[in-house]
């Protein structure tokens, strides 16, 4: 075992120390702690406008490769969906997703089904829908959902390249409001220009817990505070060090 | 299969594999090896999962008499017709090899070419939806790089230098800093799916 695997599983067992000791006894902590990030109360909001009007929700899940380390992304896309669809299902037009990869599409209809169970209302399988499998024809099957499905809300949470650009742009014309964050580098420049509330960063995994899905999701969020301020500390005592001439 | 049965067998598959990436222990790693490869099997059957649901969502729409339904014929003939010739005469025979070079390519070339132009549009729609700090510092960004990226602007000695350490400077700088936020979220995803507080799966 080298020392860098040794370093990366004490990582981990701190993360999920702290992540457990956020979310339990007296010590959970309320959203209320964190900063405001507007493309989440956006979204709140939209949902129940979404419900008021008639209208729907579109959630794509992008094209992420499930067994890589996209999938994180792509399980945070569930987490909202999880939540936003138990407001939707039970209305004439509940939330439908779009995705480019096939096992994105089998989740994103489970999650669907079980939170249909949960409020008591039908589920329909096209509700989750592959688009397409390579990134344009799958742009071109999520803009046919943006134009034609009553859609009043683009949440557009995923794995994204350029291709997102013609979801928003048919987005746009159909006067849809566009939220969305991605953890490809390339698509946040796009998704900074294109939605009307760009997610940046780590913004994006924060999704569950400012969608409310749960306590884990707000100690997974001080974790990750803490963990940045050490790496941030990490780095520039690497950095100094080399300066210095010692590393 | 109950919950609690799914839960289990996941946090126990998600243990194995992470132990047996950092632990390089032979049946750990044999283990995650062939696990992973499982996965990869499943993927690939949700794979054609979702090309079924391609088909069906597209030939219910066209039975439910939408009015917008003329890009799902064309789907269903394109899709139907392409899965019988290249079922038929293989993937590297010469017709399925010309159906890839003369309808996908151009067509996502053609996508492609639409996205530059949707692009440059977009950042003038931004600029009059909101003008703030960032947007202000993005576009005089994307601005100068544009310019002095061509013609001779590209030699002239300070210009040339100005936007190689942005390059390599600002935007690595940048890039890491967001990188760091996003693998930290990376890993509190992973975390909460293997202790179970997260279940992307109903069981």
């Amino acid at each position: 075992m080298t020392l860098v695997n040794i370093f990366g599983l004490a990582f981990l067992a701190v993360f999920l120390i702290l992540i457990i000791y956020y979310a339990t006894g007296d010590r959970k902590l309320a959203l209320t702690n964190f900063r405001e990030i507007k493309a989440f109360s956006t979204l709140r909001r939209a949902v129940g406008l979404a419900l008021e009007a008639g209208s729907r929700i579109h959630l794509s899940i992008g094209r992420g490769n499930v067994i890589g380390p996209q999938s994180a992304i792509g399980f945070q896309s569930l987490s909202i969906l999880n939540r936003i669809n138990q407001f939707t299902a039970p209305s004439d037009r509940p939330t439908i997703t779009s995705s480019g990869e096939g096992a994105w599409m089998v989740l994103s209809q489970d999650t669907m089904r079980s939170t249909s169970q949960a409020v008591d209302a039908p589920f329909d399988q096209t509700q989750g829908r592959l688009t397409g499998l390579t990134p344009f024809p799958f742009a071109a099957g999520a803009l046919d959902i943006t134009l034609n499905e009553e859609v009043a809300t683009n949440v557009l949470v995923g794995n994204f390249g350029g291709e997102l650009a013609l979801i928003t742009e048919a987005g746009e014309r159909g006067g849809i409001l566009n939220i969305g964050g991605t953890d490809n580098i390339p698509g946040q420049a796009i998704m900074f220009t294109a939605t009307h509330e760009p997610l940046i960063g780590e913004e994006v995994f924060a999704g569950g817990a400012y969608m409310g899905a749960g306590d884990t999701h707000i100690a997974s969020l001080r974790a990750q505070d803490i963990l940045r301020w050490v790496l941030i500390v990490i780095v520039l005592v690497g950095a100094a060090l080399k300066l210095i001439g010692v590393l | 299969m109950k919950t609690p049965v799914a839960t289990g067998l996941a946090i126990g598959v998600g243990l194995v594999v992470l132990l047996g990436y950092f632990i390089p222990v032979g049946i750990l790693s044999n283990l995650r090896q062939l696990l992973v490869e499982w996965a990869g099997i499943l993927a690939a059957v949700a794979l054609l999962v979702g090309i079924f649901n391609l088909y069906y969502v597209h030939v219910s729409k066209i039975r439910a008499g939408h009015e917008e339904n003329f890009y799902s014929y064309v789907l269903v003939i394109s899709l139907t017709a392409t899965i019988i010739l290249v079922g038929w005469f293989g993937p590297v025979h010469s017709v399925s090899r010309w159906i890839f070079n003369h309808i996908q390519v151009p067509i996502e070339s053609s996508l492609m070419a639409l996205l530059a132009v949707i692009l440059v549009y977009m950042i003038i729609r931004m600029l009059r939806r909101r003008i703030d700090h960032l947007s202000i510092i993005f576009v005089i960004t994307a601005v100068f790089m544009l310019i002095t990226a061509s013609f001779f602007l590209y030699e002239m000695p300070v210009l040339s230098e100005v936007r190689k350490w942005i390059i390599q400077v600002m935007a690595v700088a940048g890039a890491r800093g967001i990188l760091i936020g996003i693998v930290l979220g990376i890993i509190a995803t992973g975390l909460r799916v293997l202790i179970g507080t997260d279940r992307p799966y109903s069981g």
